[in-house]
């Protein structure tokens, strides 16, 4: 809180010109943005738009929930997505605050440094003429002390400090300290600038995707965008800019507290990048495997059922198959799709009323009273429950549908038929399930999966820096105090009695409790003589 | 330990409360004793050098002795019961903090992995702050009544909605990054919190010394000066606001990064804390515009303080989100 106001009055009042009536807008304009009560109102402003975005769900962080909420209000949703609600942060409203609000920082910042740069250039102001005025002000009794001794005090204490003498023989030491104070503020702004660039380049140029990772060296998967189960690429990257490498879970090891809670999680991955060798690494929760121009995260894990079904023709075919966790001891959901079966090897043709599918749970370990659920997440009495349909399973219109589930219309329209009643059948690891026509389904054991989160931000660096350089700035800005401190002799009084009567006069340009006791003892200091 | 960690935590609140009566019994019995006198007295300096101008805080100790005898009977009650008031408010304090140390062994980690040890161990920062303040500043003492209140007001809103039974932290959780976010913000937390308390007395006060006499005002009339008050809600802001910047806006981040790939992800808990964050910023700016009044920047810090509560009951409770660790599991 400046006290004082040190700033040059504004020169006398040009005599009035005809301006440019748009001119004298645009300035008027960006004087009232820059001011510090408009930076107030947009803060404020910022704080306000941004609670949308935690009471709606959103569909960059939560797509999902954005479906089910169209669902639940089908009336209301439409609406709300026009407002850009479910993006809160990425809507034109939200980024129009923001970016008033760093046209006003500009603004603000460009004079400030500019005065601080002059402050820096040009010596500590010569003292007011009365002391009483001032916040602290003491007069000390005759020394001995000169010019120079005061000056060699302030100065030992870090004042920036200039005599000036005069022709009377009276002279002034004035002394300032603190301008870190201003650097420190400015730097904090300015980061905060750095930070909002950083965010921009880092939605710009950076890109990711997610995917599920089926352990074994035929489920390995390489860097490209058709491979992911979704992935989004910022909007100066081109598919073809993704860097080059592959994957391939080895293994996978979880374990947990008695009670169910997850304790550690630990995948290991086999990884070549641009096409050299193959290395062996480990991650973690928290501990990402970290390559070049990419990060993948473990965000999570579960079980992909192996299934061998055995066809009319004694075709076999093996698949694995991710079965999605829905609750904390992995009770899971998926469906295995078999649409390549029952072929008459004469005619060669695919029959679409004999494509098969799988639908059910997996429980990694089921209870002896068997319950849908199961009871712990690790496999100590694994379980699969599945219902088989037969006929269409309706994959070949085209419409990618989930992987984890069946396609319930063609079940609805009947094209899709139960087989074997209303309960689930039950398959330990090993049984083999015959289906009413003498077709068999071998459930042969799971392997485990990993969900991987893999993600390159290049400007995160950028971000760090200006977050960590703000903070400093602001510990700076805080923590200091611009003050001055002046001294003055007064004329003609060291002349004869052979010292000086010397008044003292100091003035904190910021709240600052201790400036008193710092005042005196300078003071004290300058009485003595000797710092 | 975990049962006698809940039982430290009852007796807690029970002796914030007993603290909280003696306050309120001084504040009543004090109303012409040394302290009491010394804070209704108008800062006079305050017009000389303009507010936010340095007044020295021993202002508020040189005072003329009581003239007269009876008054000296009474200030040794009002004294009496103002020793005993912050005396259990410190017995309360080291309840608290073995409550929060069984609770810790029993979790075998530091207790900050729920809502429920966070807020305690929140609440026991903004005591530690308060009983810090009132042993260096006397004059503020008075603010007793109001920060007990609080702390007991937390405290139990903690224990009835956010409690949780002693477990291990989930693997997310498990990370130097994440110790080093959740105790810088709790620090600051408790900071923030117990600087509401000046500030909403702050208010008060001002609205005493403009000559407002109903209800809540009247209750300025025994609180320190309206300057010293003022100030203290300024230093303990401009104390936390660098600590919640480093928690939450930094090492919250860093944590985020290695955790799930992302350094922020708008979820409920940081969205909230963006909210505080500008809030406490806008304060600040707010406090150091001159053209702006400083009971219109305290309101900014008493917003501040209610988006503080959303963050730690009102997020967990309506929305969950990522950060909704209080559940078992997730990863
Ligand atoms: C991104 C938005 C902004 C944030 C988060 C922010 C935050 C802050 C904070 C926390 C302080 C307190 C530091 C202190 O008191 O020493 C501060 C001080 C200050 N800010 Fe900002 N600010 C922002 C934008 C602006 C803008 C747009 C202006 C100009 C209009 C501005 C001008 C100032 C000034 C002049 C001070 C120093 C006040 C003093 O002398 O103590 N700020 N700012």
């Amino acid at each position: 809180m400046t006290i004082v106001e040190e700033r040059p009055a504004p020169a006398a009042a040009p005599p009035p010109r005809r301006t440019n009536p748009v001119l004298a807008l645009l300035r008027n304009s960006w004087r009232q943005l820059t001011s510090m009560r408009t930076a107030l109102v947009l803060l404020f402003l910022l704080a306000v738009a941004a609670i949308p975005g935690s009471v709606f769900p959103q569909r960059p962080v939560d797509p999902e929930k954005v479906s089910q909420y169209y669902t639940a209000h089908p009336d209301l949703a439409p609406w709300l997505d026009r407002l850009g609600i479910f993006g809160v942060y990425g809507s034109p409203w939200f980024a129009a605050i923001y970016l008033c609000l760093f046209a006003s920082l500009i603004g603000c910042v460009v004079p400030r440094l500019r005065d601080l740069v002059r402050s820096l250039l040009m010596t500590p102001p010569d003292a007011p003429r009365r002391f009483e005025r001032l916040p602290q002000h003491a007069e000390l009794p005759e020394t001995q002390t000169t010019a120079a001794d005061i000056a060699r005090i302030m100065r030992r204490h870090r004042f920036r400090t200039v005599v000036r003498e005069r022709e009377d023989g009276g002279w002034t030491v004035s002394g300032e300290k603190g301008y870190l104070k201003e650097a420190g503020n400015l730097l904090f702004h300015i980061s905060m600038m750095v930070v909002l660039v950083g965010v921009g380049f880092g939605h710009w140029y950076g890109w990711h995707g997610n995917r599920i990772l089926v352990g074994g060296q035929d489920q390995g998967f390489c860097n490209s965008v058709t491979q992911y189960d979704d992935s989004s690429l910022g909007s100066r990257v081109q598919p073809s800019d993704l860097p080059d490498f592959c994957l391939n879970l080895n293994s996978f090891q979880a374990t947990y507290q008695s009670n169910g809670q997850a304790k550690t999680f630990n995948a290991t991955v086999s990884v070549t990048q641009d096409n050299g060798k193959a290395q062996t690494r480990n991650f973690t929760v928290n501990h990402p495997l970290r390559l070049k121009h990419a990060n993948v995260h473990l965000l999570g894990h579960g079980f992909a059922p192996i299934l061998r079904y055995t066809d009319r023709y004694g075709v076999s075919q093996t698949k694995v198959v991710p079965f999605l966790p829905i609750d904390v001891m992995a009770t899971s959901e998926g469906a295995a799709q078999f649409p390549d079966v029952n072929i008459d090897p004469k005619t060669n043709k695919r029959n679409p009323d004999l494509q098969i599918g799988f639908e059910g749970r997996y429980l990694p370990t089921a209870s002896s009273t068997g319950g849908a659920t199961s009871v712990y997440p690790g496999e100590n009495a694994p379980a699969l429950f599945l219902t088989a349909y037969r006929g269409d399973l309706g994959l070949d219109v085209g419409i990618p549908g989930s992987v984890y589930s069946l396609d319930q219309s063609e079940i609805a329209s009947g094209a899709l038929k139960n087989v074997s009643g209303a309960q689930p059948h039950e398959l330990k690891p090993g049984q083999t399930w015959t289906l009413d026509d003498g077709t068999k389904l071998e459930f042969l054991g799971t392997r485990p999966f990993a969900t991987l989160a893999i993600r390159y931000d290049p400007a995160q660096r950028l971000v760090l820096i200006g977050a960590v350089t703000g903070l400093l700035g602001l510990m700076l800005s805080l923590g200091l105090h611009r003050r001055r401190v002046w001294f003055r002799a007064l004329p003609g009084s060291g002349d004869e009695t052979g010292g000086n009567l010397l008044v003292a006069g100091g003035l904190p340009r910021t709240d600052y409790p201790g400036f008193g006791d710092e005042f005196n003892a300078l003071v004290k200091a300058a009485e003595e003589g000797k710092p | 330990m975990a049962e006698l960690s809940n039982h430290l935590m009852a007796l807690t609140v029970v002796a914030y409360l007993l603290a909280m009566v003696c306050y309120a019994g001084e504040y009543a019995f004090g109303k012409r004793s040394h302290v009491g006198r010394a804070a209704a007295r108008p800062a006079v300096k305050k017009q000389l050098v303009g507010a936010g101008a340095p007044v020295s805080d021993t202002v508020d100790a040189e005072l003329p002795p009581p003239p007269d005898d009876t008054r000296v009977k009474e200030d040794k009650w009002g004294n009496i019961i103002a020793r005993l008031a912050v005396a259990i408010n410190g017995v309360g304090l080291l309840l608290h903090f073995g409550a929060l140390l069984t609770r810790s062994i029993a979790a075998g980690r530091p207790p900050w992995g729920n809502m429920y040890e966070y807020i305690l161990a929140a609440t026991f920062v903004a005591s530690v702050i308060w009983m810090a303040v009132v042993l260096r500043r006397p004059a503020v003492r008075h603010l007793g009544l109001f920060a007990t209140l609080g702390l007991v007001l937390l405290l139990g809103l903690d224990g009835m909605v956010a409690y949780t039974p002693v477990g291990p932290l989930v693997p997310a959780l498990n990370s130097y990054w994440f110790y080093i976010h959740v105790s810088t913000i709790i620090l600051a937390s408790g900071i923030f919190l117990i600087g509401a308390v000046p500030a909403a007395m702050f208010l008060v006060r001002n609205g005493w010394d403009e000559g407002k006499r109903s209800f809540p005002y009247s209750l300025g009339r025994h609180v320190g000066s309206a300057a010293t008050l003022e100030r203290l809600t300024f230093r303990l802001h401009a104390f936390a606001f660098p600590l919640f910047t480093f928690g939450a806006l930094i090492a919250g981040p860093i944590w985020a990064e290695a955790s799930w790939g992302r350094y922020w992800n708008w979820d409920p808990k940081e969205v909230w804390a963006f909210i505080s964050w500008v809030v406490y910023a806008a304060y600040l700016h707010a406090r150091s515009t001159p053209s702006v009044k400083r009971n219109v920047a305290t309101w900014l810090a008493i917003l501040g303080f209610g988006t503080m509560l959303m963050n730690l009951f009102g997020v967990n409770l309506f929305f969950g989100g990522l950060h909704s660790y209080a559940n078992a599991g997730g990863m």
